[in-house]
């Protein structure tokens, strides 16, 4: 594991993405078959069991180090990462194990690891610490904890094993799509040249992405040059149907495939062959509306739902556009065409593939005030396209914008702080907030973006001078500082003292300006939850 | 006999009252004896100054070539009223020092900084029996173990070797007295490759040449050319040159940090520099805990950074130990 460990102190040690791609592909040249196929499996975010809980591991390392529990806490929470508090507290091993191979481990001693008993597991990890070098250590219980970040995107991967292979991006992106199993034979089909160009039947078109529209939408010209639509708030895909055959691809790029049955066989039922892009969305049949964003979540996390999930969380695709049809691209098509085809396309089709309604309001103001009711569509806001537009590529301004509602904000107190993780570790940066309850501060929210750099450290400054207790790593601090928050919705919580909790709370600004007193309260919170 | 008599917290810093000094005062004082020539502690404008003799040159470089010092050999015992005072190495930097002080058969030692890894640019620590043990504390968690400097140096030469391949300047970042020295003297060990510095280094890293510290040759950035390539250079400069307009006559360079704050992975990350190098004139956890037991102090007082941890794993270990709270509230983030 030594090798790898390099290359992963590499990687951690700078942020130059050629300067990854290099290492990357260097390793690769290097190492034995067998580990790299491991390494190009970690690396691409592969899977990983979690073989040992952060209790074990907790505890393993209290005896292996003599330290007081306490004095084991307090470091991780100094470091903000188990792991590598494992790695930094305990004297550096003999070396012992320092050759043995990466396969070695993933194949052969973690997978035996989690047959253990949890006694002998624990006395296992303490002789692996005893016998690694701390950057080893760190990589160990990464890789058992299942929670190894690299720090490198999937394409980055690829185009590393581009440089050291010399096959196409597009193809080995391909081939490690789906189940790649990390083996010294996957390894050598990923580099093989390619026989065939059917890969490329698999592939999503490049995406066209909407930009935010900051100015007055009057600017935009004629309103009967603009189909408007809602802007769903789910996951962008494109769902592919190719001799007979679907693909479903998130806009990052992620295989799909598999998780949304109904959509796979409602796609298998069309006309013939198409490719869709759209909106998967969890939908509420009984309202004809789509479920809040979380209920979607359950869904992307399984590979393969229940029929129980299935039931209770059905998914549409709501389509929007139709980019191929019986094998012909239709991209460089206007807009109001291709519409046209996609609704003739999904007349018949089955209730899980829904055609993206165009909105009917006659003119600008009219299209103002029904932006003004996407909260109760449950949506983000409208979509504006130009009828006469081609489907284009990436982000280009010009043709589509997306015209989101304004976030509620409201102003709230700090009332609690806790230390952050990875790169906040050590750092007051995870933050609660309250508003008034009669003469009391309530919680409300918990927040971690939106400062700057600077305001995190003078903020971090003024909360260890204000600490009025501690509770773990939690303290309260004087009830002084006010912030405006802004978020998307108020939702019932079990969380928070004030039984309600707000989505997608971020700090818009300190406001230094403003007194405690100035506070909102929690009345009008209340109102925008049943609101 | 009480050990308050020999040392108290006042607001000027540290005094003794039995022999009416202080040991790096804040603010002007009638007399002072100073650890080490860092600017949080060596401060001008007091009456009188007793400092190592190691490192008098640095210190009439911060206290102003016309203050009244007393230059004190290693060792040498003299007398503050009752008190008889001496000095002893800290190993943190080039002429830094512990202050004895011994009253009435009772002895009082106070730390200054510290550290107990070897470093060629300065006497090593010298554990001194005592009876009360004044300790720094910049590093007080477990977490904080050095790694050895000559694997550190390894990584540090083969960062220099990529830059140059890369065709880049390596512009590494250290605090200007003590770090930059050590780095260039453990250089010269393994290298004779020329080193670049930063015009707040020259005139320090001129006292330790004079102080016969050996370091690889070194060159002011400022003599070279304008226009000139640095490419495959190394560059030694203080933090607060980080994202200066001083930076741009290096395009695009590879940043590395040298400091204990390097050890946490999330500092490397949050500091934005590319790489992080572990180097500290601090005592790291193990050092913290060996000096405390080689000075075989029944009372302890822990003085800078966060002392909580430090204090309560003390007692609990059955030793008398306590915070020492002193006025300086140094930024944690300057020591390291």
């Amino acid at each position: 594991m030594q090798r790898f460990a390099g290359l992963y102190a590499a990687l951690d040690g700078t942020t130059s993405t050629l300067a990854k791609r290099e290492a990357i592909a260097g390793y690769l040249r290097d190492a034995p078959a067998a580990d790299a196929a491991w390494a190009v499996h970690v690396l691409a975010g592969g899977k990983l069991r979690r073989l040992a809980t952060a209790t074990e591991l907790r505890r393993a390392l209290a005896e292996a180090s003599s330290l007081p529990d306490w004095l084991v806490e307090t470091s991780h929470q100094q470091v903000g990462d188990l792991a590598e508090t494992i790695a930094l507290v305990l004297p550096p091993g003999d070396g012992s194990l320092d050759d043995r191979p990466l396969h070695a481990w993933m194949e052969h001693d973690l997978p035996a690891l989690a047959k253990l008993d949890p006694e002998r597991r624990v006395a296992t990890l303490q002789a692996w610490w005893s016998a690694l070098p701390p950057g080893q250590v760190f990589l160990l219980n990464k890789l058992i904890t299942g929670a190894l970040r690299v720090g490198v995107s999937q394409r980055l991967v690829v185009q590393a094993l581009s440089a050291w292979c010399g096959q196409p991006t597009d193809l080995i992106a391909h081939r490690l799509s789906g189940e790649w199993r990390p083996t010294p034979a996957a390894l050598a089909a990923l580099a093989a040249p390619a026989q065939t160009d059917e890969h490329l039947a698999d592939r999503p078109y490049p995406f066209f992405l909407a930009s935010p529209l900051e100015a007055d939408p009057a600017s935009l010209g004629d309103r009967h040059d603009w189909l408007a639509e809602w802007k769903w708030d789910g996951i962008r895909a494109q769902l592919i149907r190719r001799d007979g055959r679907c693909r479903l691809w998130s806009r990052g790029e992620e295989r799909l495939d598999g998780r949304f049955p109904e959509i796979e066989q409602a796609a298998a039922a069309l006309g013939g062959d198409a490719v869709l892009d759209g909106e998967l969305l969890a939908w509420d049949a009984d309202v004809d509306r789509p479920q809040p964003f979380l209920a979607l979540q359950k869904r992307i996390g399984k590979r393969l739902p229940g029929p129980k999930l299935l039931a209770n969380t059905p998914v549409r695709f709501m389509a929007y556009d139709l980019l191929e049809h019986a094998g012909a691209d239709l991209r460089g098509q206007p807009l109001d065409a291709r519409r046209a085809r996609l609704a003739a396309l999904l007349a018949g089709a089955d209730a899980p593939l829904m055609l993206s309604p165009a909105l009917d309001a006659p003119d600008w103001p009219a299209l103002a005030a029904l932006r003004q009711h996407s909260r109760e569509a449950r949506t983000e806001g409208l979509m504006l396209k130009r009828r006469a537009a081609p489907y284009r590529v990436g982000r280009k301004r010009g043709d589509w914008w997306k015209w989101k509602i304004d976030p509620h904000t409201l102003d709230a107190v700090l009332l609690y702080a806790q230390p952050g993780h990875g790169r906040r570790a050590g750092l007051f940066t995870d933050y609660s907030f309250g508003v008034w309850d009669g003469d009391e501060l309530v919680t409300v929210a918990k927040a971690y973006s939106g400062l700057d750099d600077a305001e995190i450290a003078r903020l971090d400054r003024w909360i260890r001078a204000h600490t009025t207790e501690r509770f773990g790593p939690v303290r309260a601090v004087e009830p002084l500082q006010v912030f405006e928050l802004a978020f998307e919705a108020v939702q019932p919580s079990g969380r928070h003292k004030s039984g309600v909790a707000v989505r997608f709370p971020r700090i818009v600004r300190w406001r230094t300006d403003k007194k405690p007193t100035d506070a909102d309260r929690l009345d009008d919170l209340r109102r925008l939850a049943t609101g | 006999m009480r050990s308050e008599e020999l040392i108290q917290p006042r607001p000027e810093g540290p005094y003794c009252p039995a022999g009416d000094f202080y040991i790096d005062p804040l603010r002007p004082v009638a007399r002072a004896v100073v650890t080490h020539a860092h600017a949080d502690h060596a401060r001008s404008g007091s009456g009188h100054y007793d400092v190592a003799a190691a490192g008098l040159g640095l210190m009439r470089e911060r206290l102003g070539q016309d203050a009244a010092i007393t230059a004190r050999g290693y060792g040498e015992a003299f007398r503050m009223g009752p008190v008889t005072v001496s000095l002893h190495p800290a190993g943190h930097v080039l002429g830094s020092a512990q202050v004895r002080m011994e009253l009435d058969g009772r002895v009082v030692v106070v730390s200054g900084d510290y550290k107990r890894d070897p470093d060629p640019t300065c006497a090593p620590f010298e554990p001194v029996p005592c009876d009360l043990f004044v300790t720094e504390c910049t590093f007080g968690l477990p977490v904080y173990r050095w790694p050895p400097m000559e694997r550190v140096i390894d990584d540090l030469l083969a960062w220099w070797d990529d830059c140059a391949r890369r065709g880049m300047p390596a512009v590494l970042f250290c605090y200007a007295l003590g770090k930059a020295q050590r780095i260039l003297a453990e250089l010269a060990a393994r290298t004779g490759r020329t080193v670049h510095l930063h015009g707040a280094m020259l005139r320090l890293v001129e006292q330790y040449r004079q102080a016969g510290v050996t370091m690889v040759p070194t060159v002011p950035v400022s003599e070279s050319a304008r226009g000139r390539d640095f490419a495959g250079e190394l560059v030694l400069a203080p933090p607060s040159a980080a994202g200066s307009t001083w930076m741009k006559r290096f395009g695009k360079a590879s940043t590395g940090f040298a400091s204990g704050w390097m050890q946490i992975r999330g500092n490397r990350h949050r500091r934005g520099y590319d790489r992080g190098f572990v180097v500290s004139d601090h005592a790291d956890w193990p050092g913290l805990l060996a000096s405390v037991a080689q000075s075989g102090a029944r009372q302890v007082r822990v003085t800078h950074g966060d002392s909580d941890a430090l204090v309560r794993y003390l007692r609990e270990q059955g030793v008398d130990a306590a915070p020492l709270h002193l006025p300086r509230e140094r930024d944690a983030e300057s020591g390291g």
